[in-house]
Formats: structure tokens, C-alpha cells, sequence
């Protein structure tokens, strides 16, 4: 789906990776590792396209990225750092505009999302008067919204509790199973039967090599 | 032209292109402004209106021309820094604000100091005046956008964008100056003297001047940017191999 | 109710029902430039002790500046929330088009804060003495001058947005290029009390909004590109 050729990212005077290359195959679950700093998060944003501050070839279905950017925005779904929820408006608001983003209204399925998610009666309530934890489950339902192959996680079991961080783990697995690809970070041990495959970059490292 | 400009894009043969020309440059600016300011100061005959008064020229004319169309440069490299990427073009762009910056502010004084004696004031809110404020304004705003960032890079870029969207609105604010003026008519103190009543003794003279202050123009933007290319490209080898060559002397 | 695809103008809408909900939840947003505007305009008065004559000509110009700084106040708050919450990276990533959903955040920001203004606009103008010729063109102006004001404030909102105290920098970005609907602006209030026609302005500053319409969000959006990097 993703090849990646020859990536090169510096920041502030530092190689965070150079010569990287590899390809994010349909199917396929990829956890990005290192150390605090090591650039996992920079290298999830250059892979959606919201960082563009590097040298190096990004390919979507074998054509170059910014030659079908809107073909791969249909196909990305990412999840930062912030939630992506704005605290003044309630879950369903909130889910209402993201559908809309991607091109279509359903308010049956937002709310099915949300019971999904354990928040069923929340759809009617500023996000500010629910917990951390409740707010990032918001941000989770838009899982179950998009069609999006490509998934590019980064830390998304912040705030979760030991039956939602399960709960993703499968969501996680099967949108692999079903052909779909998932990119992520986590500092949680990933337990999923589907196989994983592991981009270190403390390894990949220049000096380390 | 792609490929000349991607070879002067490259901060590292825009160094050592200017290396060989630098002394020339420096040389002819030096000859010229030196010609042009004791000339024209010691010697050209005093104004048989201005007397003295009048020598200001020398330096005023040629530093508000040379704050207007630097301005037009910085916009240009901006321009290519966004859409070629190429890094040497903001280098450039970033030396082009400071010295457009004091051109600007150089222009504005000598303007005020010569208002004084000729028009019995310091300012008037003419369309001329007016506009050259609104410029430094921009100038400035510019270069206290580019010192915000911590990131050189967003820097460039924002300060690149920035650029751009001063040099749309420039000739807007130019002409809104001259319309407002009109409305605020006051007497007419910019008198429009016809230029060839000048005798060739005042004006050769600010011919040399002029040249010799774009030739330290374009100077300063040069040395600026060899400046900004030594310090951004500091870990590259070249530059460190350069450093160890030639000892800098403190 | 079952998965309705939606066109551009649906999706749109969506984007200005945002804004729209989100100014009716912290309606301080909406307030508190319409309090600066009104705080503002009061203090010249009590500045100086001008007589009514003189007050009456120099309140076009009063009221054009105290409106240019509502607006630019209010913009700080286009897009932080967004910025701090991740919402701009989602609005970024999306396929929809950039361009025109940037125009309608502003738009939807302009209805909440700039809007208000114009309308409290005349209340303000009773209170400097404005003459009775230019309440019309007062207000007609702020409509046509305060759009392309959030326009050119938008842009370096999204410029600024990223950095973590950006208001005073923001003023200096961006009242140099306000200039000319300033001018504009208060000149047409200006002209009309001097008797003079005033429909060549009115077309000026028609012309500065859809300049501004359609070059501002290709700017804002090079911007928020940068922001967020």
C-alpha cells in the first residue's frame, strides 16, 4: 500500500532516521519502536503527510503520494497525539462533523460507534464533562466510521482501561485481517494473534550502526 | 535555467561563487559611494532653494528605492523558497528583510531630517511617507514573525508565506495612501521640481551615489547570506573542512 | 435513518454548523469582542475633552480602529482549539477541499464575532455624535470591511497558531496589511458626511472583500500547513 523509499528526517540538528525504507503491505501490522525521542511520532506524521520536513520517496499503490493525495486521504485514517475532540461539543457533534469529513451523515452509525465504544446515553454531552478516558473512547468510535485502509495509531492506548485497551487490540487485528494495514506506537506490550512486524528505530540509528 | 537555478540553489557553489566575486562587488561599491558621497557631499553646489540641506538626497533617494524593490527581491526568493524548496532563497530572503528593514528605517530619518528644514516639519501624513511607515511595518512584521519560530525550518516557510502576502497587499496599501491623501488634501508642499532643472554637477554625483548604495546592497545581502549558509550548513563537511583551511581570525 | 453520502455544499455546511455550535456552547467568544468594541469606543470620548463637533468627525475613525482590533482580538481563537485538540490535523488529512472549508470557518467565525459588531456598530456611533449621513454608510462599510478584516486576521492566526503566546504578535503581522480597509472603510463614512457620493468606495471595498475571498485561504492554508507541522 505504503512504500517508503530512502527516508531522511533531521530536526533540530539531529538524524532522526536516514536511508529508511520499507513498505506498509495490505494486511500487515507494524509497530514503530524507540526510545522517547527517537522520532516515532515525526515518522507517523511524515507517513500521513502532515509533516513534510524530510528528503525521500513516499509511494501510495505504487504511484508517488502527492500525485493521488486525495485517493490517499480517502485511505488514511490517523489518530494523534490529541483526541480530535473539541470539548465544548458533544460526542455526536463531534462524530457528525468527522463523518462529514469523510463525505457522508449517519447518525445511526455514530451512535452505534459510541455504544460500541461503552458510551452509550453520552452522545448528548459536552465532551468537557467526560473523563479522559471516556474523551479518547470518542476518538476511538471514529474507528468504526471510517473506511479508511491505512490506520496510523500513534500511543493509541493513552488513557484506556484494561478492557478497552483489549477491546482495540482486537479492533486492531481485524482491520488487519480484513486486508487493511495499521501502522502504530505504543509503549504497551501489543497482544494480538495476528502477526507483527517491528521497525526499531534506536537500530536503525546511524551512530548505532 | 532549472538547472542553473539548482546549482545556485545549492548553498554550498553559492558560497563559493560569490567567494571570487565578493572583492569585485566590494571593490566597486567601495570606489563608487566614495566618489559619489564626497562629491556630493563636499563639492556638488548648494540647492538655490535647499542650500545644504538638499546633500540628504544623496543617501535618501537611492536607500527608499533600494527599500522598495528589495522588498520585490525578498518576495521573488520567497516565492522560490515555497515552491522549489530551495533553502539558499530563504538565506537570502532573511538577509533581504534586514537590510530592506534599515534601508526603509535610513530612508524614513533622512526623509524626516530633510522635511524639517525644507517643509518647517519632521512628518506629514503624505501618501508618500505614509506608505514607506506601512512598508517598515511589514518589514518588521516579517522579521519578528521568523524570530518566533524555534524551528528554522517553519520559520523560513511562515515568514516565506508572510512575505507573499505583503507583496499582494503592498500596492493596495500604496494606492489606499494616495487615495486617502487626496481626500485629506493640505497644501502642497512636495512641490514637483522638474529633475533637468538640476545642473549635471548635483545630479552625477547622486548617479554614483545611487549605485554605490544598491552595490552595498546587494553587498550585505551577499555577506549575510554566506553568514547564514556557514552557520546552517555548519556540520556539513565542506564547511568544516573550509573552517579548518582558513583559521578565523577573532 | 441509514448512510447518506453527502455533496460539498452538505459537507460544507457541516463545517459552519460547527462553528456556529461551538460559538453557542462558550458564548464568551461572541461577548467579549463586542464588549472590547463598545469598552473601546468609550474611552475616547473620556480621553480628552473634545467638544461634540469634534468628536462627531474624528468617530468614523473611532470606530473602523476599535472594530479592526475586535476582529483581530476575536481571531486569535479561530484556530486554537482546534490546534490544541487535533481537530486541524483531522481537517487537514481530510480529502475534502481545503480552500473552501477554510472560507467557511471564516465565514462562520465572522457571523459570531464580526457580525455583532456591525450590528452594535450605529448604538456606538449615537454615542460619539456621529452625524445622521453616516450611520448608513457605517454600517454598510463594517459589512463589506469586517469580512475582509477576519480574512487577513485568519491568516495570521494560522501562522501563529502554533507558537504559545501569539496575540501581540499577531497585532503586528497583522494591522500593517489592515491598513487599506481601515482607510477605505472610515473614508466612506468620512465622504458621505462631506457630502460627496460614495458608491466608488462602496466598490472598492466590495473588490478588497473578493480579493480577499479568494486569495486568503490559499494563504491560510499554507499557513496551517506550516502550524502544524
Amino acid at each position: 500500500m505504503l512504500a517508503v523509499d530512502d527516508l531522511h528526517c533531521e530536526r533540530d540538528e539531529r538524524v532522526l532516521f536516514s536511508g529508511l525504507s520499507f513498505e506498509v503491505k495490505s494486511g500487515s501490522l507494524l509497530q514503530v519502536q524507540g526510545a522517547n525521542g527517537s522520532g516515532k511520532t515525526t515518522l507517523l506524521r511524515i507517513l500521513a503527510g502532515l509533516n513534510q520536513d524530510f528528503t525521500g520517496n513516499l509511494h501510495w499503490q505504487g504511484r508517488p503520494r502527492a500525485s493521488v493525495l486525495t485517493e490517499f486521504q480517502q485511505s488514511l485514517f490517523y489518530l494523534g497525539h490529541a483526541p480530535s475532540v473539541n470539548r465544548t461539543l458533544t460526542p455526536l457533534q463531534n462524530l457528525r462533523w468527522f463523518c462529514a469529513l469523510q463525505g457522508y451523515a449517519d447518525d445511526e452509525a455514530i451512535v452505534a460507534a459510541l455504544t460500541a465504544q461503552g458510551l452509550a446515553g453520552y452522545a448528548g454531552i459536552p465532551c468537557c464533562q467526560l473523563s479522559a478516558g471516556q474523551q479518547r473512547r470518542v476518538s476511538l468510535a471514529r474507528l468504526e466510521l471510517t473506511a479508511a485502509a491505512l490506520w496510523i495509531l500513534d500511543e493509541p492506548f493513552t488513557a484506556l482501561d484494561r478492557l478497552a485497551v483489549a477491546a482495540l487490540e482486537g479492533r486492531i487485528g481485524r482491520h488487519a485481517e480484513a486486508g487493511g494495514a495499521v501502522v502504530l506506537t505504543t509503549h504497551h506490550a501489543l497482544k494480538t494473534p495476528w502477526p507483527l512486524s517491528i521497525l526499531d528505530l534506536d537500530a536503525l540509528r546511524p551512530e548505532a550502526l | 535555467m532549472m538547472q542553473w537555478l539548482y546549482k545556485l540553489g545549492s548553498p554550498r557553489h553559492f558560497y563559493e561563487m560569490t567567494t571570487g566575486f565578493l572583492p569585485w562587488l566590494a571593490g566597486a561599491t567601495f570606489l563608487l559611494l566614495g566618489i559619489g558621497l564626497v562629491w556630493g557631499l563636499g563639492f556638488a553646489p548648494p540647492d538655490y532653494q535647499m542650500g545644504d540641506n538638499f546633500r540628504i538626497i544623496y543617501i535618501h533617494v537611492p536607500t527608499a528605492t533600494g527599500a522598495i524593490w528589495i522588498y520585490a527581491m525578498m518576495a521573488a526568493m520567497a516565492a522560490m523558497h515555497l515552491v522549489w524548496n530551495l533553502k539558499v532563497a530563504d538565506m537570502v530572503a532573511k538577509s533581504c528583510g534586514i537590510v530592506g528593514t534599515s534601508f526603509c528605517a535610513i530612508a524614513l530619518f533622512t526623509g524626516a531630517f530633510w522635511g524639517k528644514p525644507t517643509w518647517g516639519t519632521y512628518w506629514i501624513w503624505d501618501a508618500k511617507l505614509t506608505s514607506f511607515l506601512i512598508l517598515l511595518f511589514v518589514y518588521i512584521g516579517v522579521m519578528a514573525l521568523r524570530s518566533a519560530f524555534d524551528s528554522e525550518t517553519s520559520a523560513s516557510k511562515a515568514a516565506s508565506v508572510l512575505t507573499l502576502v505583503g507583496v499582494v497587499n503592498l500596492p493596495i496599501i500604496y494606492y489606499a495612501a494616495v487615495w486617502w491623501n487626496t481626500l485629506h488634501q493640505g497644501p502642497s508642499v512636495l512641490g514637483d521640481r522638474d529633475a533637468s532643472a538640476n545642473p549635471p554637477e548635483i545630479w552625477i554625483p547622486a548617479f554614483f551615489s545611487g549605485f554605490g548604495l544598491i552595490g552595498l546592497l546587494f553587498l550585505i545581502v551577499i555577506l549575510h547570506t554566506r553568514n547564514e549558509i556557514l552557520y546552517r550548513e555548519r556540520r556539513a563537511q565542506w564547511v568544516q573542512e573550509l573552517l579548518t583551511r582558513e583559521p578565523i581570525h577573532a | 435513518m441509514t448512510r447518506q453520502a453527502l455533496g460539498l455544499l452538505a459537507c460544507l455546511r457541516a463545517t459552519l454548523l460547527r462553528e456556529l455550535q461551538i460559538a453557542v456552547s462558550s458564548p464568551g467568544k461572541v461577548v467579549n469582542p463586542l464588549m472590547f468594541f463598545v469598552i473601546a469606543s468609550a474611552l475616547f470620548p473620556l480621553s480628552g475633552r473634545l467638544d461634540l463637533a469634534v468628536l462627531g468627525s474624528i468617530a468614523p475613525g473611532i470606530l473602523w480602529v476599535t472594530a479592526l482590533l475586535a476582529v483581530m482580538l476575536s481571531m486569535e481563537g479561530l484556530f486554537r482549539s482546534d490546534f490544541d485538540d487535533g481537530t486541524l490535523e483531522q481537517l487537514l488529512l481530510s480529502p475534502q477541499p481545503l480552500y473552501f472549508h477554510l472560507l467557511v470557518k471564516v465565514l462562520g467565525h465572522w457571523l459570531v464575532t464580526g457580525l455583532p459588531l456591525v450590528v452594535i456598530a450605529p448604538l456606538l456611533g449615537l454615542l460619539l455624535n456621529l452625524p445622521a449621513a453616516g450611520y448608513q454608510p457605517l454600517i454598510l462599510g463594517l459589512l463589506l470591511g469586517t469580512p475582509t478584516l477576519s480574512l487577513v486576521a485568519a491568516i495570521g492566526t494560522a501562522l501563529t497558531v502554533g507558537l504559545a503566546r501569539s496575540g501581540l504578535l499577531l497585532a503586528v503581522l497583522i494591522l500593517p496589511l489592515s491598513i487599506p480597509v481601515l482607510v477605505f472603510g472610515a473614508g466612506v463614512v468620512d465622504t458621505a458626511l462631506n457630502g460627496l457620493p460614495v458608491a466608488g468606495l462602496f466598490s472598492l471595498l466590495g473588490a478588497l472583500l473578493l480579493l480577499a475571498a479568494s486569495l486568503a485561504p490559499l494563504a491560510i492554508a499554507a499557513s496551517l500547513r506550516i502550524s502544524v507541522q
